[in-house]
């Protein structure tokens, strides 16, 4: 079974993901169109990039827009969620041990008590974001199921790394569970609004290029996002 | 397929269609109509695969429901934080329902997405600076309003404006003929005061051609004198054209792409025509994003840019002012509290919120700003067709209070509205609430404030004495 989900499903897992992603990214800028969307993409490159880089930039800081400043509850959560989610895999060590025995190269790694801290802190903000779309009547109106579900498909590799490293329970369950729900969370990215990974960056790149290139960013500093 | 005589699918394209629909008081039996109009779901989908590309698609599936827009919008926190008014909601139950469901819909459902449409979305746009996927609302909604004309689900009076920019070329009937009598008619009234004053039509070659909105000639042709005016002393070579003097589009607010195009062609043509080289357009908010910002997509042009450099009103203020073309007399400065209204469409959606500033800061001694302000401002409660739509006037009342609320925390009794609709509002939302302010256009401030050189000024004749 252990050979089986870190061998082909790896693949397969990875595979789609990577191919998936590409395909989004494709998919999306060939489907911009400067006449339907009305921004001229292409006439105007310094315009447009530098309204793109902008659009993304401010957004990436904590309490970088008004909107991040507006909502100081909803940022703290929001980054928390999103740094614990992108840093913890990448930078584990136990990770990392496996990809320098595979393909011989490995990233810088974080501490084994950094790891847990930054677990703990992803799912407890997964269960604050839960609480948050029950208890705030704006944000329950527009909450689904699926927006639950996707929340618990990301949170799960955590719960069960979380399981498995600290022998909590069957050792070998939560190992195969845990690769397992890390592969679904692999495979969902490019086919469900998860997709917000790469399409966050092209939907606010493009925003950006509307302000930068058309909406005022030829006569003025820029939009104070 | 069902469709009224008055109310279908068919754009309004002759004198008579339009004289029909506007002899119909109030709407009255167009709406009727309306309820039997059938929807051709089959069309709609099509319309939706043609013309739906990646941007919008990405916008609806990506939208994380995280609410972040709800407090960015004027109509949520004016209906007492309603969760049925929060941007995201609104175009995921309407537009999110009609792809979904392929565009499968009934009746019922067209009525209700034209309500949403256009009684809970000014298209201010202030939504898509609030999300984090910068998925803007209010271009979905503009999309949405595109897509309820082409199935006749439009109020009576957008299909009436956009009937009359398809008739006319201009948002109200105003001929070519109405329009220069219109014109040698105010150069005549004014010429006493002011010797020498004249409004040139169809001048090649001139500095400056400028452009208005149809109410200035039918409504307050005042205003076209004072333009005139303040040119005048600061002794531009300017002109208008006889024809495609109007700026505006309630096509554009009715989701009449075809009837944005005719009418923008016929400004850019008298562009062509008469080789200005700049053009300046009066203080209306919609008819610069109109001709200038969007204009330039709807016929086509790959630059994105009307044929020759535009300036909306305010910038040619400030660049008057700026350059002492027009100098102010210190002594008339504004002195009282005054406020601003940055109007959507040019501060917003056209980067305009310094010059806004530069031009207080020469005219006024003590300037309040609202709060927030510049691109952050709030609607006026009445953008995107809100102020001329009958049977939704309720909700636009309901919509004034939070510009009213950020108004009274000015302090300010005067409120500075370079935008026609942004001054509608406003004037409205006094009549509504009794705040006891007063509005006004910047043309009459400045014809107040500004040094008339001496040679300009009435001379005496000396016999008299």
């Amino acid at each position: 079974m252990y050979a089986f989900v870190t061998g082909p499903l790896a693949w397969l897992a990875f595979g789609i993901f990577f191919i998936g992603l590409i395909y989004r990214a494709v998919w999306y800028i060939r489907g911009l169109d400067w006449k339907a969307d009305r921004v001229a993409y292409t006439e105007y490159p310094s315009y447009g990039f530098r309204g793109a880089v902008r659009s993304i930039f401010f957004w990436l800081i904590p309490f970088g827009t008004r909107s991040w400043r507006f909502y100081p509850g909803m940022t703290i959560l929001f980054f928390v969620f999103h740094i614990g989610l992108l840093f913890t895999p990448v930078f584990l060590r136990a990770h990392n041990m496996i990809l320098a025995e595979r393909w011989g190269f490995s990233l810088p790694v974080i501490s084994d008590t950094t790891a847990d801290f930054l677990t703990i802190i992803v799912l407890a903000a997964a269960v604050f974001i839960i609480l948050r779309r029950i208890a705030l009547p704006e944000v329950r109106n527009l909450t689904t199921a699926y927006d639950i579900l996707l929340i618990v498909i990301t949170a799960a590799p955590f719960l069960t790394g979380l399981f498995a490293y600290h022998h909590i329970g069957n050792y070998q369950f939560w190992l195969i569970v845990h690769i397992l729900s890390g592969e679904i969370w692999l495979i969902a990215i490019p086919f469900t609004k998860l997709s917000h990974f790469l399409l966050f960056f092209m939907s606010r790149a493009q925003l950006g290029m509307d302000y930068g290139i058309k909406r005022g960013g030829m006569k003025s500093k820029g939009l104070a996002w | 397929m069902a469709e009224g005589i008055l109310c279908n699918k068919s754009p309004i394209n002759t004198k008579e269609e339009l004289y029909a629909l506007l002899n119909d008081k109030s709407g009255k039996q167009y709406y009727q109509q309306m309820k039997d109009l059938e929807v051709d779901g089959d069309a709609l989908w099509a319309t939706i695969q043609k013309s739906m590309k990646s941007r919008l698609k990405t916008w609806l599936e990506i939208c994380a429901h995280c609410g972040m827009c709800a407090d960015s919008c004027f109509l949520y926190l004016a209906n007492d934080k309603d969760p049925k008014q929060v941007p995201s909601y609104k175009i995921q139950s309407t537009l999110g329902e009609i792809v979904k469901r392929k565009g499968q819909v009934d009746n019922e459902f067209m009525r209700h997405v034209m309500d949403v449409a256009w009684s809970q979305c000014t298209c201010c746009n202030r939504c898509g600076m609030y999300c984090p996927f910068g998925i803007d609302m209010g271009v979905m909604f503009s999309y949405l309003r595109g897509l309820c004309f082409t199935q006749g689900f439009v109020p009576w009076e957008m299909k009436i404006g956009s009937g009359m920019h398809r008739v006319f070329r201009a948002q109200m009937d105003v001929t070519s003929e109405d329009w220069v009598d219109t014109c040698e008619w105010m150069a005549e009234e004014y010429e006493d005061d002011w010797p020498g004053l004249t409004i040139p039509v169809d001048k090649e070659d001139a500095d400056i051609i400028y452009t208005v909105n149809a109410r200035e000639p039918k409504h307050y042709p005042e205003d076209l004198a004072e333009a005139a005016i303040l040119f005048h002393l600061a002794g531009e070579n300017w002109t208008v054209p006889s024809e495609g003097w109007e700026e505006t589009s309630l096509a554009m607010f009715a989701g009449d792409w075809e009837g944005c195009k005719l009418q923008v062609e016929s400004v850019y043509d008298a562009i062509i025509r008469l080789r200005p080289k700049r053009m300046v357009v009066t203080e209306c908010g919609h008819a610069y994003r109109a001709t200038v910002i969007e204009g330039p997509y709807w016929t086509g042009r790959k630059s994105g840019q009307p044929p020759v450099e535009t300036l909306h009103y305010v910038e040619w203020v400030a660049e008057a002012l700026r350059t002492g073309k027009i100098k102010i007399d210190p002594a008339k400065k504004i002195k009282e509290p005054v406020t601003y209204q940055d109007s959507c469409n040019y501060i917003r959606n056209a980067g305009l919120g310094d010059i806004a500033r530069e031009i207080m800061s020469y005219i006024a001694e003590d300037f309040r700003e609202m709060k927030p302000n510049r691109e952050h401002n709030f609607c006026c409660g009445g953008g995107g067709g809100f102020n001329g739509i009958g049977c939704y006037r309720e909700q636009r009342n309901k919509g004034l209070i939070v510009k009213r609320d950020q108004i009274l925390e000015t302090g300010a009794k005067l409120v500075i509205s370079p935008c026609h609709n942004c001054w509608d509002a406003i004037r409205d939302l006094e009549e509504v609430f009794k705040i006891g302010i007063r509005w006004s256009f910047l043309k009459p401030l400045l014809i107040e404030m500004a040094i008339v050189p001496e040679h300009l000024k009435v001379q005496e004749e000396e016999e008299e004495a």
